[in-house]
């Protein structure tokens, strides 16, 4: 078991490849993490429209002829 | 509520991700035995560190949660433990490209480091199935927290093996007989620490931001009495 430590170093050009695959998983994990929380948060957007369609919808129904005006005024 | 302050601190976790790589690719020296070879321990050893911290740290919530049976702790616990696993995936990744790398092996059975930190990974890799399998929500909390302050103090046992294991073969981080890095390595070193560090808050307060506005359209839809949506999580608890 005590070989390994005994082996020379590997060379720059073939170690990169190695230090450059473990930065690289790293990088494509983190990448994937937010990828995936981006998607999330989408659809979290795409339910908080939905919703508020609905409280549109919903405030609609129950307002009083006398407030139709007052709704379709333009807002500021 | 979960989202104050995240932006200052996903900039400082940039920052210091970036102070870090510098450090570790332009300002660290080249180790005398592996060579450039050595420059992964920069980013494994934080990773291994910061999940297996991460994991106690679920622990802590746990029994927050099981004290005050307050539902915000279990979500504090599942999301710590959720990138903790993330990160573990991390560490058993760059560990065995080091492995192959500095032994000309991906995986060495009688190393107990590695092998310490596997049965923890599986062990929090069973988490999930666990909290599956509980259909009520309330029991899933509490069992899980039981889970959680179990497997989470079976975790300094990896700690203590990484200082106890005789094997020469598993790099030692910080003192040694020959006494420990250089300055500069460590530097190095304690920059990534904290950058990874960083990093785990900042995606952990991401995630419950995420969970929180989640919990929070179901509960205007609730509210409006519309049908909700059938994306929802069986295990992941609700934040409010």
């Amino acid at each position: 078991m005590l070989l390994p430590l005994a082996a020379p170093a590997l060379p720059l050009d073939e170690a990169g490849k190695y230090v450059a695959g473990a930065y690289v998983v790293f990088m494509v994990l983190l990448v994937v993490y937010v990828a995936i929380m981006a998607a999330k948060l989408g659809r979290i957007e795409r339910e908080l429209r939905e919703v508020a369609a609905i409280a549109e919808r919903n405030k609609g129904g129950q307002a009083a002829p006398g407030r139709e005006a007052e709704e379709a005024a333009p807002r500021v | 509520m979960y989202g104050k302050g995240l932006k200052p601190l996903s900039i400082a976790t940039v920052a210091m991700l970036a102070l870090a790589l510098s450090l570790v690719f332009f300002y660290a020296p080249l180790d005398a035995d592996q060579g450039f070879i050595q420059k992964i321990f920069y980013v494994h050893v934080p990773l291994a560190i910061v999940a297996l911290t991460g994991f106690i740290v679920g622990g802590v919530f746990a029994i927050a949660h099981l004290r005050t049976n307050n539902r915000k702790w279990d979500a504090y616990s599942y999301v710590a433990i959720h990138i903790s696993v993330i990160f573990g995936v991390a560490v058993l990744i760059t560990g065995a490209i080091w492995a192959k790398a500095s032994w000309g092996h991906w995986w060495v059975w009688d190393e107990p480091t590695l092998v310490s930190f596997l049965i923890v990974f599986l062990l929090y890799a069973t988490y999930y199935p666990f909290r599956y399998a509980i259909e009520d929500r309330d029991r899933q909390a509490r069992y899980a927290s039981v889970f959680a302050v179990t497997a989470g103090a079976f975790v300094p046992l990896n700690f203590m093996a990484v200082r106890m294991a005789q094997s020469l073969v598993h790099p030692r981080t910080f003192a040694t007989a020959e006494g420990g890095m250089p300055g500069e390595m460590m530097l190095a070193f304690l920059c990534m620490l904290v950058a990874i560090g960083l990093l785990w808050t900042t995606l952990v307060k991401f995630e419950l931001t995420a969970k929180s506005a989640s919990g929070q359209v179901k509960r205007l839809r609730r509210a409006l009495d519309a049908p909700t949506g059938g994306s929802s999580s069986r295990i992941a608890p609700e934040v409010s």
